[in-house]
């Protein structure tokens, strides 16, 4: 576990980050440590400003102060969203977006690491070396059955895990992953914490969750957001107890 | 499937254009199978609509960028075509000037304007026919994308740059004919304009041409790139994220799209015999969306289809009853908007079980 201060071996450091949209501050002078290899749930009420959390890491919005820094050495609102997602930042939307015309293979064979550049693009055949990493993930996420599937016509469950398998082949160092399971059975809910769990052995996570049993079943450092800062930070027994959390959640 | 259609569609342009040039050309008028020659240049003209049919629905019906200024690029490419067939006319213009076509002669022109330098040069003027749309595309997109306009914003703006071109091309000073454009052509590379082979011989270059851009629209479509470009279309956030630049995409796109358009005009101003500035009229590029509505969207198959369709249909009714083509034309794309959402050729899809 990370202490503050320690921001040279960090991989990810919001450090007095605030944004208004009309006046309004949805993200009010933020700090947050992410360690490497680190995954962290964040959750907090509706409008707590969670998701624009994510929209100012990944490029989408450019805080009006403080600073993003990445891998200790670079300042992400410098940068647009091609560009974070070139560095390694992997990102998955409250509502799940596949591309819905293409099928899931071809989903991935987009998501997959590589040039993304359209003279490239224009000419790039499908090699063997990226079938074998698309079969792979096929696994990870269970759909190899539904390879050949027009991605719209998938389970909302399924396309929550195609979005995180598009992550996955993305090989990114860090992903976002935002409400994953809102919509999902329980037992599709207790397949995508696993799946996190492995992911993580290799790639750090912060994951937006509304769902307390889901969060508690990751079992990873928990931060509590409210009105756009940090309320309350730690093991989800230690928030859970915080009277500050407590009154916030009974409270609205 | 898709493949299956794209082959019927160029053999079917092939033979077609084939047979009548054959007809045209072996039998005398008169005879049982004669094809007018009247028939020949009106085919050629909606073969280079479907053209402009073709480069319209790659940037609509894949990119999902509805351009409502297609016919800027099309006419572009017209100008070029037209500025060479008036300098191949040389001293034997109606005031002899070997060096100044009749209208700048008409208007007092001392010398050629610096941009008509090398028009004489067939190779150069070709050339310039894609060069210029190309270009035009490259800057107008560069910004639009880059500044992220897209949606009825951007449709728009095309709406105003294709304005902006007529306007300019009206006035006198800008040494392109004003109001009257460029006509009274005589011969093309050499050959004479009136002669029946020369007008087979155009048609059969706008089949060809037509197939070409269909092969190459089929391509980029069908790519890596192509697939990223749909995915541009139905989520663009979504391929930002997953480290796409969609305004690169776009712009790609874009100009390859004006690039066929271009070629569609050069290729329509020897046939019809006129380039004016009407051509650059708003409401030719919004009836060009309507031939790619008609036929199927994001088909390019449909695109040609429509684009033949349509103006056959236009033919038959501004000889038949003038005054309501524009009706009959909006009342078409409401039907088709309301009936057909896949165009006719997913008419003729759903009718063969999906073979086509
Ligand atoms: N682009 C925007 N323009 C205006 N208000 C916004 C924008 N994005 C977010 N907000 C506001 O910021 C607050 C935080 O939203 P959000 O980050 O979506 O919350 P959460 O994801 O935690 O539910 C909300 O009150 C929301 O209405
Ligand atoms: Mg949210």
């Amino acid at each position: 576990m990370t202490t503050i201060g320690a921001v040279s071996d960090s991989l990810l450091y919001l450090n007095g980050v605030s944004v208004s949209f009309d006046g309004f501050r949805a993200i009010n002078d933020l700090s947050l440590v992410l360690a490497p290899g680190e995954m962290r749930a964040v959750i907090g009420p509706n409008g707590a400003g969670k998701t624009t959390m994510m929209d100012i890491i990944t490029g989408k919005t450019r805080p009006d102060t403080g600073e993003v820094i990445f891998r200790a050495d670079t300042d992400l609102t410098k940068l647009d969203e091609p560009a974070i997602a070139a560095l390694g930042i992997g990102r998955k939307f409250q509502k799940p977006t596949v591309f819905e015309v293409h099928n899931v293979w071809d989903n991935l064979l987009l998501a997959l690491a590589g040039d993304r550049r359209p003279r490239f693009t224009m000419w790039a055949r499908e090699t063997g070396e990226e079938r074998d990493r698309i079969d792979e993930i096929l696994a990870t996420i269970r759909l190899s059955d539904l390879r050949h599937t027009r991605s719209g016509d998938l389970s909302h469950g399924q396309k929550q895990w195609l979005e995180i398998g598009m992550l996955l082949a993305q090989e990114p160092q860090l992903l976002l992953v935002d409400e994953p399971v809102a919509g999902m059975t329980d037992s599709e809910t207790a397949q995508t914490a696993e799946l996190l769990v492995e992911i993580n052995k290799t790639r750090s996570v912060v994951v937006v969750e509304h769902d307390m049993d889901f969060v508690r079943a990751l079992g990873v450092r928990v931060t509590v957001l409210h009105e756009g800062s940090v309320l309350s930070e730690g093991s989800i027994d230690h928030v859970s107890e915080d009277p500050r959390v407590v009154e916030v959640y009974l409270g609205r | 499937m898709s493949r299956l259609s794209t082959s019927i569609c160029i053999g079917l342009v092939l033979v077609g254009v084939g047979l009548m040039a054959i007809l045209n050309l072996s039998t005398a008028a008169g005879a049982p199978l004669h094809v007018p020659t009247y028939a020949i240049s009106l085919v050629g003209k909606y073969l280079s609509y479907a053209i402009l049919a073709l480069a319209v629905d790659l940037v609509w019906g894949y990119g999902g960028i509805l351009s409502l200024g297609h016919a800027a690029f099309f006419a572009l490419g017209g100008y070029a075509m037209g500025m060479y067939l008036l300098r191949e006319i040389g001293p034997r213009g109606v005031y002899g000037n070997a060096l100044l076509p009749d209208f700048m002669v008409f208007l007092n022109y001392k010398a050629l304007p610096w941009y008509w330098n090398g028009f004489n040069h067939p190779a150069f003027a070709m050339a310039m026919a894609v060069i210029v749309p190309a270009l035009v595309a490259l800057i107008f997109g560069y910004f639009a994308f880059r500044s992220r306009v897209s949606g009825v914003y951007l449709s728009i703006i095309t709406q105003a740059l294709t304005y902006a071109l007529l306007l300019a091309f009206f006035r006198n000073d800008m040494g392109f004919g004003g109001n009257n454009g460029m006509t009274d052509f005589k011969d093309i590379f050499g050959l004479p304009l009136q002669a029946d082979s020369t007008r087979v011989g155009l048609l059969v270059a706008t089949a060809i041409a037509l197939c070409l851009c269909l092969l190459v629209a089929r391509y980029v479509v069908t790519s890596r790139f192509g697939q990223v470009l749909i995915a541009v279309r139905d989520s663009e956030s979504r391929t930002r994220f997953l480290g796409y630049r969609p305004e690169s995409y776009k712009l790609f796109v874009f100009v390859l799209s004006a690039i066929m358009a271009g070629i569609g005009g050069a290729l329509y101003v020897p046939q019809v015999g006129i380039i004016n500035p009407g051509e650059f009229s708003p409401a030719n590029s919004i009836e060009a969306v309507i031939w790619v509505a008609v036929g199927g969207r994001g088909t390019l198959v449909g695109a040609v289809l429509g684009a033949v369709l349509v103006n056959a249909g236009k033919t038959f009714f501004t000889g038949a009853f003038p005054e309501f083509w524009l009706f009959a034309l909006g009342f078409l794309f409401i039907l088709v908007t309301l009936l057909l959402p896949k165009g006719v050729l997913g008419l003729l899809q759903k009718k063969t079980g999906g073979r086509v």
